[in-house]
């Protein structure tokens, strides 16, 4: 009988390790420093942000429509951020043997061939993702740097139309951002969108 | 018959062997309706679209559920952009599709996302499965194995 309640605890704790549970970051979170290998062949840690106001942390991917959808809003994010301390950084969280499209040198390849100004780092066991809790492409994290502390201000998606970006009335992550370059937190603060499932490895 | 009104004739016997249903464009509120209405049957509702990988994959479990299965209904929302409707439409008839298929245009994703489900991220594939008569209701985001979704109408059954 022992043995068949320390069988079911152990199903229980496997269904729900192997299960991605609703948790990671929140807002309000202090993000834990990663390091992952960028586009440009270096590794690259969110500490060597450290003298930006903060980052527009993006999970991003080749081969999601939304996110191809997005690729130039992206793009003007970055280059309206950057100058005022909020780089865009993007993350490729997909794996590659379930999207080939995905695999690094492909990254290498789009970013080149999209004029990337913006770093996109491959996030190789996907362990950032985890740890963010991100669910889809493109799944936006805006951090705020406090004093080297990256906390989490906003997550969500870029506007609320990603067919077309004129027709976008709220423009979630650039508000925040402007929010927060005023000094105040923003005034909306999670949002979701339909997105491309994040490719996980199989288990 | 003049010889063009036969080569109409000849066109429309011969367009007939290829009927397939088309996608029919509509709002949340539709899709609002549909999730609360009354049903003896149990509803099995999938969020897809043309272009997502997984949700192409899974998709012939929900084809087989249908057609095996009297007691269940089940609908396609598809969430590709509604320009996309012809390349949805070959896509239905290319896949023999004989579930209702509802392209679902509406942009603001925020604004509806939660009352489909809270627990809903917003990535797809995505599937709710309702028993109106009980009124237990399960949502999954994920891509379904076979049997799965047999699995999940049963544990709503009890």
């Amino acid at each position: 009988m022992l043995k068949l309640k320390l069988f079911s605890l152990l199903l229980f704790v496997v269904f729900f390790a192997g299960n991605k549970i609703n948790s990671g970051y929140q807002v309000g979170d202090t993000v834990k420093d990663f390091e992952l290998k960028n586009v440009d062949g270096e590794m690259l840690a969110l500490s060597d942000f450290e003298d930006e106001n903060g980052v527009i942390l993006i999970f991003d991917c080749n081969t999601c429509p939304y996110s191809q959808a997005y690729r130039e809003r992206i793009k003007s994010l970055h280059a309206n951020f950057k100058s005022k301390g909020y780089p865009v950084l993007a993350i490729n969280p997909n794996d590659p043997g379930r999207s080939p499209g995905d695999a690094f040198d492909k990254m290498v390849a789009y970013a080149k061939e999209n004029g990337y100004k913006h770093d996109y780092l491959q996030d190789v066991d996907q362990s950032v993702a985890r740890a963010f809790g991100a669910t889809n492409t493109p799944h936006v994290f805006v951090l705020k740097n406090n004093k080297g502390a990256f906390k989490v201000a906003y997550v969500g998606a870029i506007d609320n139309n990603t067919k077309d970006a004129a027709a976008a009335d709220k423009k979630y992550v650039e508000d925040a951002v402007n929010a927060l370059l005023k000094g105040k937190e923003p005034a909306t603060n999670k949002t979701k969108a339909i997105g491309c499932t994040i490719k996980w490895k199989e288990a | 018959m003049n010889k063009n009104n036969i080569l109409f004739f000849l066109l429309f016997i011969l367009g007939v062997p290829g009927y397939a249903q088309k996608a029919e464009v509509i709002k949340f509120d539709r899709l609002e309706a549909l999730i609360s209405q009354e049903s003896e049957k149990v509803m099995v509702i999938n969020f897809w679209a043309t272009w997502c990988g997984p949700c192409v994959k899974e998709l012939p479990y929900f084809k087989k559920l249908d057609a095996e299965n009297e007691d269940v209904n089940v609908y396609l929302i598809s969430l590709d952009f509604v320009e996309k409707l012809d390349r949805v439409n070959a896509f239905i008839e290319r896949k023999e599709l004989v579930s209702p298929v509802l392209l679902l245009d509406e942009m603001d994703y925020n604004s509806w996302i939660d009352k489909v489900d809270e627990s809903w991220s917003g990535a797809i594939p995505a599937t709710l499965v309702i028993n109106a008569a009980t009124g237990q209701r399960k949502f999954v985001e994920k891509e379904l194995e076979e049997g799965e979704l047999e699995k999940l109408i049963a544990e709503l059954s009890n």
